[in-house]
């Protein structure tokens, strides 16, 4: 305990065996920019944050209550617009396909993404070699994917997927342009970006499962199905919680996507609550209810990521 | 037989001792498999590839083994400003993932080396901004870019629109704190009997043992800028700030350029991120496990 060490200093107080300080005075000033120390190096960052997520944080709490009119001053209107959103057609609409889109895009990537781990799991050459080809869809910007997906989706019968889909005797099929399988074409595309990213974690955790389990259960004469019904899917669990987590939070507030490859159209089919709120706030100039809007957004991905933690939590007692 | 042949205990290597079969028809199926796989993942990007150095006219002429090959795709797409695109977005990238190291670096530094009050409060805080993306907050977003707080700057219309926001980022920040939390104290203190200050410490002796985790920063923040899409989209005005994702939907719909063009802007909106991710590939696996684990 008498050993020089930096942890009292760091907390504030002088430290007994630092080099001596010539007065008293200085002394304390040192130990006043020590405290302030760390806030100095932590400024940049909170006042970035401050600036870019709380203020339009509050911002859009505030614009939520308020019919919002430029140059005319705000008129509070209570919770109109939050009632707008739960009732309007196009909001509910919005909603049901955000939720499709959500729980299609999540289950499918970590199903096709659990598979590829397990096909593609090994420090093998040649599967180090796949692997990153199938993980490129991820690090493609999300413009460049839907341009390209624009194009494979040609909806004439000698566009490119049509063309793949007639050797097996299917299709053709119109993909973006029909209501009913724009929203699919729409899933399909997001799941092929994701399911990559959900394998590398799902390798990431099978490499920290225990081999000898393997063995064991093989001992005991178990086949390699009930030996993954039984050792890797346990082990696997927090993997599957730390998904859900991340789809939670990037599941509800798919844009880009949507934006580029449908607009939301043909008819609406495919619209999802953030076009909606960016159409209703930036072009229609309703930002009372496009607030409202988001804030039914960030609620919601606030209650899914408490309970997948709650759940998580709970799971590991 | 209870023992194994040693042989074959390399079949316990993976979770269905899939990738240990042996025999000629095993193999097919594993081989067929693996060139199902790389078509269906990386075709449809090999298929960009090709088409932007072939000359198509739309989407039904598109194939994977082209009569010719030809440049004019890209000249064309240069004679449209593409290459006035592409330095925007390597502005943007480069500026904001400086700026985003800096403030990661510097507030990791706080929250690894010094214990203070509230420190828990900023970790939380910073833990929240995780749920609030740019897309949630478009719209107050875009207020608030218009007409900074406190000092009255309208950055709508600037490429600082879309660096300045990007350079505080909650993964950079606890994946550095996380990896200075393991670079043990000795040398530090020694610097600090030498009578060395925190931002002399945190310059030469910090720093450069970071460099792993500068790595990951690095390219995650890189594909993460680049990808960027709400944001350019809220901040440009006209076609000068553009970025070139911003600029493909541009592209798309002038009717003018056709689709070779547009194949090879995309094309070049997709190589930088693509080499930046093989050349950093340890490092973005890296990221990619320690940024699921925070959540």
């Amino acid at each position: 305990m008498t050993t020089t060490r930096v942890a009292p200093a760091r907390s504030g107080a002088p430290a007994p065996g630092a080099p001596a300080r010539p007065s008293p005075r200085s002394k304390r000033r040192v130990a006043w920019t020590r405290r302030l120390l760390p806030w100095l190096f932590l400024l940049p960052a909170l006042i970035l944050f401050a600036v870019f997520k709380f203020v339009p944080m509050a911002r859009a709490i505030e614009m939520s209550f308020h019919e919002v009119r430029p140059y005319l001053g705000d008129r509070w209107v209570g919770g109109e617009n939050y009632s707008q959103v739960v009732t309007d057609e196009a909001f509910r609409d919005a909603i049901w396909h955000t939720i499709v889109l959500a729980v299609g895009q999540t289950g499918g990537s970590l199903a096709i993404g659990l598979l590829l781990a397990l096909l593609l799991e090994g420090a093998a050459r040649h599967l180090w070699f796949v692997r990153t080809a199938v993980f490129l869809p991820t690090v493609a910007a999300m413009a460049v994917v839907a341009e390209v997906w624009r194009v494979i989706y040609y909806p004439a019968p000698d566009g490119m997927l049509n063309n793949v889909l007639s050797w097996f005797g299917m299709g053709p099929s119109q993909f973006l342009n029909a209501e009913d399988t724009s929203l699919w074409s729409v899933m399909a595309v997001g799941i092929w970006r994701g399911a990559p990213y959900d394998m590398m974690i799902f390798i990431a955790g099978l490499a920290g499962v225990d081999r000898t389990l393997y063995e064991a259960a093989a001992a005991d004469g178990a086949g390699p199905m009930r030996r993954f019904w039984h050792v890797t899917m346990p082990a696997l669990r927090p993997v599957f919680a730390i998904l859900f987590t991340l789809a939670a939070i990037r599941g509800l507030r798919v844009f880009t996507e949507i934006f580029l490859l449908t607009n939301g159209g043909p008819n609406g089919s495919t619209e999802v609550l953030m076009t909606l709120i960016y159409k209703l706030g930036l072009e229609r100039n309703e930002l009372g209810v496009a607030a409202a809007g988001s804030m039914v957004l960030l609620g919601a991905t606030v209650v899914l990521t408490l309970a997948v933690q709650a759940f998580r939590r709970k799971d590991s007692r | 037989m209870k023992t194994r042949p040693p042989a074959r205990a390399d079949r316990f290597d993976s979770a269905l001792g899939f990738t240990a079969q042996r025999g000629p028809v095993a193999r097919l199926i594993q081989i067929v498999l693996y060139v199902v796989l790389v078509a269906v993942f990386a075709g449809p990007l090999v298929a960009l590839m090709v088409g932007a150095f072939s000359p198509v006219a739309d989407p039904s002429r598109l194939t994977l083994w082209p009569e010719t090959l030809t440049l004019d795709n890209f000249t064309a797409a240069f004679d449209r400003g593409v290459l006035r695109y592409l330095a925007n977005s390597f502005i943007v990238v480069g500026l904001g993932l400086l700026l985003q190291i800096l403030v990661s670096v510097s507030a990791a530094y706080a929250l690894a080396r010094h214990r203070f009050p509230g420190m828990r409060l900023v970790l939380l805080l910073i833990l929240s901004t995780m749920m609030l993306p740019e897309e949630i907050l478009a719209i107050p977003l875009s207020l608030v870019l218009a007409d900074v707080p406190i000092v009255h700057v309208n950055l709508i219309g600037t490429l600082a629109g879309m660096i300045i926001p990007v350079a505080a980022w909650a993964f950079s920040i606890l994946v550095m704190t996380e990896f200075m939390k393991e670079i043990p104290l000795e040398l530090e203190e020694a610097a600090r009997i030498d009578g060395a200050g925190d931002l002399r410490i945190l310059w030469t002796i910090v720093l450069p043992l970071c460099r792993p985790a500068l790595g990951v920063v690095g390219i995650f923040g890189f594909t993460m800028i680049w990808d960027q899409y709400m944001l350019p989209l809220l901040v440009a005005q006209d076609a000068g700030q553009f970025t070139l994702p911003l600029a493909l939907r541009t592209l798309r719909t002038d009717e003018q350029a056709g689709l070779g063009v547009l194949l090879a802007a995309s094309l070049l909106a997709l190589l930088p991120s693509v080499i930046a991710f093989l050349a950093l590939q340890r490092q973005f696996m890296k990221g990619l496990t320690a940024g699921a684990v925070k959540g």
